[in-house]
């Protein structure tokens, strides 16, 4: 699986996108999120995990806490629709301009 | 804070077993031929896609219903060398004239073929990350899509 595929599976999910979307908003504590979503601490952590792992979110230490903000060196959900798109349609492109009775 | 992503450009190279002036003219004016159906923003199902084989010439797509939809124009055009379009669908699947990305496509010889080079750059300009997300997993028929797809995938 490439990392674009992970990034689209990180997304699949409703509450890591919704952890995501808050993420690119403002940069955001465990706590904060969890404050605002309907799941636990741990359960937030271990989404931010998943985010952090495929490149959508970084985080820094704050004293105690770490604040969560979106990678800025990260490739994106967008970059990655992207990059997919291209490729389907190249190979599109490619499969068209061979095609043997032209 | 500035929580905007600058993407680096989607790069992609693919060689085709045809001469320089047949694959330009398949990318450009051919385009109704090969344009996957999968690749629409319109709300009519497509018909086809369409380059009008000119400098400024439009970028669009045809639907069944007779609609058209804007998907950017032709900024640079020298057969069969070079092609430049704008794209200028953002990042909520609507065409806006003020925005303009650059999809670069480079035919050169090789091998007999054709090596094609397209480069789609100033990522940047389609939007903040949060916007851009929110855009694209929450319009109907847009990016969730192929997502639904490749969670689908991911699971199997």
């Amino acid at each position: 699986m490439t990392n674009n595929d992970r990034i689209f599976a990180a997304l699949a999910d409703d509450t890591r996108r919704s952890i995501f979307e808050r993420v690119a908003e403002r940069p955001h504590t465990v706590g904060e999120l969890a404050a605002g979503l309907p799941v636990s601490r741990p359960a937030v952590s271990q989404h931010l995990a998943i985010l952090k792992s495929v490149g959508l979110v970084t985080d820094e230490p704050d004293g105690a806490r770490r604040i969560y903000r979106i990678d800025p060196k990260g490739l994106g959900p967008l970059r990655a629709w992207l990059d997919r798109f291209w490729d389907e349609a190249l190979i599109a492109f490619q499969t068209e301009v061979e095609r043997e009775d032209k | 804070m500035n929580h905007m992503i600058s993407p680096a450009p989607v790069r992609k190279s693919v060689h085709v077993r045809a001469a320089p002036e047949r694959a330009f003219e398949t990318f450009s004016a051919g385009i109704e031929h090969w344009w996957p159906r999968s690749h629409s923003i319109g709300s009519s199902p497509i018909v086809r896609a369409v380059i009008e084989p000119e400098a400024g010439g439009r970028w669009y797509e045809q639907g069944e219903d007779g609609s058209e939809c804007d998907w950017g124009k032709v900024l640079v055009w020298e057969p069969p060398t070079l092609l430049v379009l704008a794209w200028q669908i953002d990042g909520e699947w609507k065409y806006r004239p003020d925005l303009v990305t650059e999809v670069e496509v480079r035919f050169t010889p090789e091998d007999g073929g054709t090596r094609v080079d397209l480069e789609h750059r100033n990522l940047d300009r389609l939007g903040a990350a949060g916007e851009a997300t929110r855009a694209a997993f929450d319009s109907p028929g847009g990016w969730s899509g192929m997502l639904e797809t490749m969670a689908t995938l991911a699971a199997a």
